[in-house]
Parts: structure tokens; C-alpha cells; sequence
């Protein structure tokens, strides 16, 4: 077997984790967001590189072609993407109502503001 | 910035891969759409961050431990490009070997999309319209508040860039309604088109203010546009189910299968676009205007 064949998981991988890595190390919700929208794209990546078959073309049917590449995940990413940009969207929607009622979008400053909030209310 | 240069590179390997269809979305999206997103948020929300990160050692280790952990299990996996792989061999070579007899159009994405996974689609698309009430909730701002004065546009000292962009705009919209009719043939189809038209009047938007924009297209009227997309799509599934059929089942459309297939295929494309094109304006234009009206205040 080869070693080098699943090069195309590896890089996903890289990509993932580094989306992983900013979504959990930072504590701006923006620089969240944008972290999980790599890793979004990591997991398009890791669908379209399994619908690849070599040799293959693009699912456009003609008859000049035989083999053709797998159409089902295309379709799945597709529709992904744009789902994506909305949910995105949602996130950041919700990130500039906090930073309007907190004056910041970092989660520290955000969880000191309510600590002081329930002292205050007992 | 460095945003939109992942997404175009990212389209140009999916071309690479023969995902066609997937590259002409994520340049639309990625590169354009959900970078100005992320910029119009990062204008009001500012752009320094707290410098300390939070445990950056554990984050690391965590993340590479999985990374260790996924790499691992990528030894089981098929190799890159490998014709008999499982994904290969399940549902897919029906779609390639019988969509041209029972759908007969030769995008197969196009196919699949439409007809086959009409179903599914019609989800996404309920899912895009969902997120864009959601963002209405949370931002849309009582009529009276967002009537700021005249603000100049962002862009208006820049002559050159605002006489390009009138170049632009209409080709754009041209090449978006090319593309959504032209789904069927070659790459294309509602979702892109969709983002595409959108693209083209959030341009206008940066380039000439947002109240401009507004005075050409009506938000309103956008909005409702937005929710007959998805009547639309809807409404082909019910009028499947008075002819007998079953939910978005195309054959019962009209006298021939086929036939019934092109006519399914073409108005859902079109709900699809309508209200891909109209929640993406939706979108941009209240953060715009929240955007605008924060600045103002702070001003």
C-alpha cells in the first residue's frame, strides 16, 4: 500500500484542526466564527476530494467522456456552502447584538459583565 | 482579506477535482459574499482582539492529539482518486448511468439536485430562509430609526472604482440569469445563480451607500420575494401531490416523464434562486445598515 495515497485526508486534516485550534484558543467570537468557517471548508474539501476518480471528468454528461466523477457529494457541498454563508450570517448577526449590549465580543469580558450583574442583583 | 484568497483558491482546486458546479458557489460565497460579511461585522465590532488567548498550550496539544488520532484513521480510508472506493459504488453510478434516461439533461449535479434529492434541497433552502429571519430578528431595526441622514457612500471619493462597477453591474446580473437557466447544460443552476445576482447588488450597495441601493430595490418587496422562492418550490411539490404523485415528484407534472422532469427541474431552479438572490441581499443590506447606524452613533 502506498503511504502517500491519502494525502488529500492529510491536508484536510491540517486544515481542520487549524479551524479547530482557533476556535477554541481565541476568545474573540469573530475570530471563532471565522476559525469554524475553515473547518467548514476543511470538511467541502474532505466530500469533493472523495467524489474525485482519476481519469475522471466533471458529471456533465457527454459522449465524448466515459468516466465521470462522483455527482452525489458535489451536490451535497453545493447546497452546503450556501447553507453555510446563511448560518454564518446567523452567528455573526448574534455576535454584533452582543457587542452591542456588552460593548465587546471577547468571551472573558463578556463573563466578567454577567458575574458583576448577578452581584448586583442579590 | 486573506479570507477571500482561501475561498478562490479553494474554488480553483475544486475545479481541479471536477467539481465544477461546487467552485462556481464557493468563488461567489466564499470569496465574495461571506468576506464582506465578515468585514461589514469587523467594522463595527473592531478589529483588535484581546491578546491573551485562552490555555493557547492546552488548545494545542488538544488539537494535535486529534490531529495524530485523525490522521491514524485515514490509513483504513481509500486511497485519493481511487475508482472502486465505497463512496463510488453506492447510489452514484445510477446517477451517472440512468439520469440521461429518466431526467435527460446532462448536468447530473443539476439532476441529482433537483430531482433526485428535491427533497433534501427543499430543506436547505427552508434552512436559508430560516437564517435570514433569524438575522431579521435580530437586527432589523423599526423604520423610523434607520432613517439616517444622507451619509456619503464608503466608496465615493473613488471615482474609478464606482465607474467600473457601473460597468460591471449589469453583466453580472446578465451572467447570473445565464447561469440559472443555463443550469441544466453546463455548470450552474439556482444556488449559484442565486449568489451571483446577489453579488452583483451587493457591489452596488459598497460602492454607492446603502441607501442608494435601497432607493433601486425595495427591501420590503425583497423580503417577500425571499418567502416565494421557497412558495414556489413548495407549491411544485403540492401540485405533484394533486396529480397523484408523491411530494416533488416530477413525473406527475405532465403527460410525459420527462417532460414533467424539465418543467420540475426548471421552476424549482428558479424558486431556489429567487430566494438564494434575496436572502443574500437581505442579509448584507440589515448588517449594512445596523453597521451604519452604530457608527453613526458613536460618532
Amino acid at each position: 500500500m502506498n503511504f502517500l495515497e491519502q494525502y488529500n485526508y492529510w491536508i484536510v486534516i491540517v486544515l481542520m484542526m487549524s479551524g479547530f485550534y482557533i476556535v477554541i484558543a481565541h476568545g474573540n467570537l469573530i475570530k471563532k466564527l471565522i476559525g469554524l468557517s475553515i473547518f467548514q471548508t476543511s470538511v467541502f474539501i474532505m466530500y469533493i476530494s472523495m467524489s474525485k476518480v482519476i481519469g475522471g471528468t466533471a458529471p456533465i454528461l457527454n459522449e465524448a467522456y466515459e468516466v465521470y466523477s462522483n455527482p452525489l457529494p458535489h451536490v451535497l457541498i453545493l447546497t452546503a456552502i450556501v447553507v453555510g454563508v446563511a448560518t454564518t450570517a446567523l452567528g455573526l448577526a448574534l455576535a454584533v447584538r452582543i457587542k452591542e449590549a456588552y460593548g465587546s465580543v471577547e468571551e472573558d469580558v463578556i463573563q466578567e459583565k454577567d458575574l458583576q450583574q448577578e452581584g448586583s442583583q442579590e | 482579506m486573506l479570507m477571500g484568497v482561501y475561498s478562490l483558491l479553494s474554488a480553483s482546486f475544486f475545479v481541479l477535482m471536477d467539481a465544477v458546479d461546487v467552485a462556481f458557489t464557493e468563488a461567489a460565497v466564499g470569496a465574495g459574499i461571506s468576506t464582506i460579511l465578515m468585514l461589514t461585522v469587523l467594522a463595527m465590532a473592531g478589529r483588535f482582539e484581546n491578546r491573551a488567548l485562552h490555555h493557547p498550550r492546552i488548545a494545542l496539544f488538544v488539537v494535535i492529539g486529534t490531529g495524530i488520532m485523525l490522521v491514524y484513521g485515514t490509513f483504513d480510508m481509500p486511497a485519493f482518486g481511487d475508482a472502486n472506493a465505497p463512496v463510488q459504488t453506492h447510489v452514484a453510478p445510477h446517477y451517472i448511468q440512468q439520469s440521461a434516461d429518466e431526467i435527460d439533461i446532462p448536468n447530473i449535479v443539476t439532476s441529482v439536485l433537483a430531482s433526485y434529492r428535491g427533497f433534501d434541497t427543499f430543506g436547505e433552502v427552508v434552512v436559508v430562509f430560516a437564517a435570514v429571519i433569524g438575522v431579521l430578528a435580530l437586527l432589523e431595526m423599526k423604520s423610523g430609526e434607520a432613517s439616517n441622514e444622507l451619509a456619503p457612500a464608503p466608496m465615493y471619493q473613488h471615482k474609478i472604482l464606482r465607474i467600473v462597477g457601473k460597468i460591471l453591474i449589469p453583466p453580472i446580473m446578465l451572467f447570473a440569469l445565464y447561469v440559472q437557466f443555463h443550469g441544466e447544460y453546463g455548470p450552474g443552476g439556482g444556488f449559484q445563480a442565486g449568489v451571483i445576482f446577489s453579488a452583483a447588488i451587493i457591489l452596488h450597495a459598497i460602492l454607492f451607500g446603502v441607501e442608494k441601493t435601497q432607493k433601486a430595490i425595495s427591501l420590503p418587496i425583497v423580503k417577500i420575494l425571499a418567502a416565494l422562492g421557497v412558495l414556489i418550490y413548495g407549491s411544485v411539490g403540492i401540485v405533484a401531490m394533486l396529480n397523484g404523485g408523491n411530494f416533488l415528484d416530477y413525473n406527475a407534472l405532465a403527460e410525459n416523464d420527462i417532460t414533467g422532469q424539465h418543467v420540475g427541474i426548471i421552476v424549482i431552479e428558479l424558486g431556489v434562486g429567487i430566494t438564494v438572490a434575496t436572502a443574500m441581499m437581505v442579509i448584507f443590506l440589515t448588517f449594512a445598515r445596523r453597521v451604519g447606524k452604530a457608527n453613526g452613533e458613536t460618532a
